[in-house]
């Protein structure tokens, strides 16, 4: 019953969004020149549906995203596990990794030109610098997370370097790395779009920039709500992950009903 | 191991690394050829020689006001709507998805809508830095304000605590730790977006100037502007990590004493 009214609650909202959205610009209080009626976003996102051009630039956007979070995640992993690991290599790269890490990616936009131009690899070296801090963080948090009292068990068992890695830090470790999974999700995909609406690789930040700079302003709104139903999607994909990595995790199992 | 044993430990444990990639990159790149990697060297006197000038007036800090302006309206806005959201259960749950929404939206698309609306001035710079930076303030101040702790809550309502000292001492400071986690969020978000702006259309600017210079294949000058950039970041970064130490620094004690570790 709560669940079905937290639904229908949900629905109004979008709903209501979605009125205001009509008649704000209906009734000239903002021109429809600057923002169109939702009916006509929708009108040309239909439009769009129908034209190749746009899958393709879908199509290009997520193969840099995909491309670029799966190299980040497993460098942050191979990294993360053998820094953690090992102590003295820990303390060494401590301030270099938290000296990195704020250096925005953003700042590597000229390099990118520089080096590939519109190519993919200028979206996938924004893509993995922003992506990757995310997963190391988190997988570095993680393997220090690690009760000792296991690790020593796993020790006195005889266990060696490659069995305490899989059965004592991997699991400490995957609940961390799943969060570090959730945020380098979200940062490739706005690094994807940046690298293509800022350098002019093909996806769909280039087509959003494209119908700005032609003042086609419904196709361009129609473009912005495709970018953030692939953000909602990026978001429920990983959360869909992080339940099925972690089944067996309490964080996860004490939401089931009891 | 003596006091200042550790100490020198510890700084050689800091400093090591980082002096020794310096090094490195010093020695391979000193007598570089190539047009795109020039010379360490060659960077850092360019560094001198650009960022040292008028620039830090005229590029700088124009970037960084509105960096901060549209940061400081972000952290303001967010707070300000999060707090009654996070109360009321019943307003969470109509605008939450169209929050979740818009949040998903990638921050950049908004430079060429507001663009569209504000033109390419200060006023589209400073609204793109407070579109990117609201979301993660704003849902995470839900998040604190909805997990307030219902003891303290009823104690505060036995004392008769109501109203500003409510919000003040129980409803802001209880969220505050996970405020702040939107915060160091949005401000990365915010740099990102600062530059992006800048990048895009405008006259000056820390982005504006590093496209220039790559344009005008001016390497040296670019690089310097690349490692200006990750400066930036590095400091408002330890920045707002001061800061939060200090106005979070009843809740580490806590948790520091929950854990049973020495407080202090």
């Amino acid at each position: 019953m709560r669940a079905r009214s937290a639904w229908a609650q949900g629905v109004a909202g979008l709903a209501g969004l979605c009125v205001l959205l009509e008649l704000v610009p209906r009734s000239g209080l903002v021109s429809a020149r600057y923002l169109p009626p939702i009916s006509e976003i929708l009108a040309a996102l239909a439009d769009k549906a129908g034209e190749a051009s746009f899958w393709t630039a879908l199509a290009d956007t997520m193969r840099g995203w995909a491309i670029g979070l799966t190299v980040a995640v497993v460098a942050g992993v191979v990294l993360g596990v053998a820094l953690g690991s090992i102590g003295p290599l820990r303390a060494a790269t401590g301030s270099t990794i938290e000296f990195l890490r704020p250096i925005p990616s953003v700042a590597l936009v000229p390099l990118a030109v520089l080096l590939f131009g519109t190519d993919l690899r200028s979206k996938l070296l924004l893509i993995v610098y922003a992506a990757f801090w995310q997963v190391l963080i988190q997988v570095l948090s993680g393997v220090q997370d690690v009760d000792p009292v296991a690790r020593e068990t796993a020790r006195s068992y005889g266990l060696g370097a490659w069995a305490q890695v899989r059965h004592v830090t991997w699991p400490t470790t995957l609940p961390y790395l799943m969060t570090g999974v959730r945020l380098a999700a979200t940062i490739a995909l706005v690094l994807a779009i940046t690298a293509e609406l800022v350098i002019g690789s093909p996806g769909l930040g280039k087509e959003i920039a494209v119908a700005q700079s032609s003042g086609a302003v419904a196709s361009m709104y129609a473009l912005v709500v495709v970018t953030g139903l692939i953000g909602v999607a990026v978001n429920l994909l990983a959360r869909v992950l992080e339940r099925r990595a972690l089944a067996w995790h309490t964080s996860v199992r004490g939401e089931l009903p009891a | 191991m003596t006091a200042v044993g550790r100490l020198a430990r510890r700084a050689a444990l800091a400093l090591g690394l980082p002096l020794a990639i310096i090094a490195v990159l010093w020695v391979a790149s000193a007598d570089s050829q190539s047009f795109y990697l020039p010379p360490l060297r060659t960077v850092l006197e360019t560094f001198a020689d650009v960022w040292l000038s008028a620039r830090l007036i005229d590029d700088v800090l124009p970037s960084l006001l509105r960096l901060a302006v549209g940061y400081l309206a972000a952290v303001a806005l967010g707070v300000a709507i999060g707090v009654p959201l996070g109360a009321s259960r019943t307003v969470r749950g109509v605008v939450e998805p169209v929050l979740e929404f818009f949040r998903a939206i990638p921050p950049p698309v908004m430079v060429p809508i507001l663009i569209l609306i504000a033109g390419i001035g200060d006023i589209m710079k400073v609204l793109v830095i407070v579109f990117g930076c609201v979301w993660p303030v704003l849902l995470n101040t839900v998040e604190g304000v909805r997990a307030v702790d219902p003891v303290l809550d009823e104690t505060a309502r036995c004392y008769r605590i109501r109203g500003l000292a409510r919000l003040r001492h129980l409803v802001l400071r209880g969220a505050s730790p996970q405020i702040f986690t939107g915060m160091r969020q949005s401000l990365s978000i915010g740099i990102i977006l600062m530059v992006i702006s800048e990048m895009f259309a405008s006259s000056n600017g820390l982005g504006f100037t590093i496209i220039q210079f790559q344009r005008s294949f001016a390497i040296p000058e670019m690089w310097s502007g690349i490692i200006l950039l990750g400066l930036v970041g590095v400091l408002l970064s330890l920045a707002f990590r001061a800061v939060e130490g200090r106005v979070l620094a009843w809740y580490y004690s806590l948790r520091r004493s929950h854990r049973g570790e020495p407080t202090g």
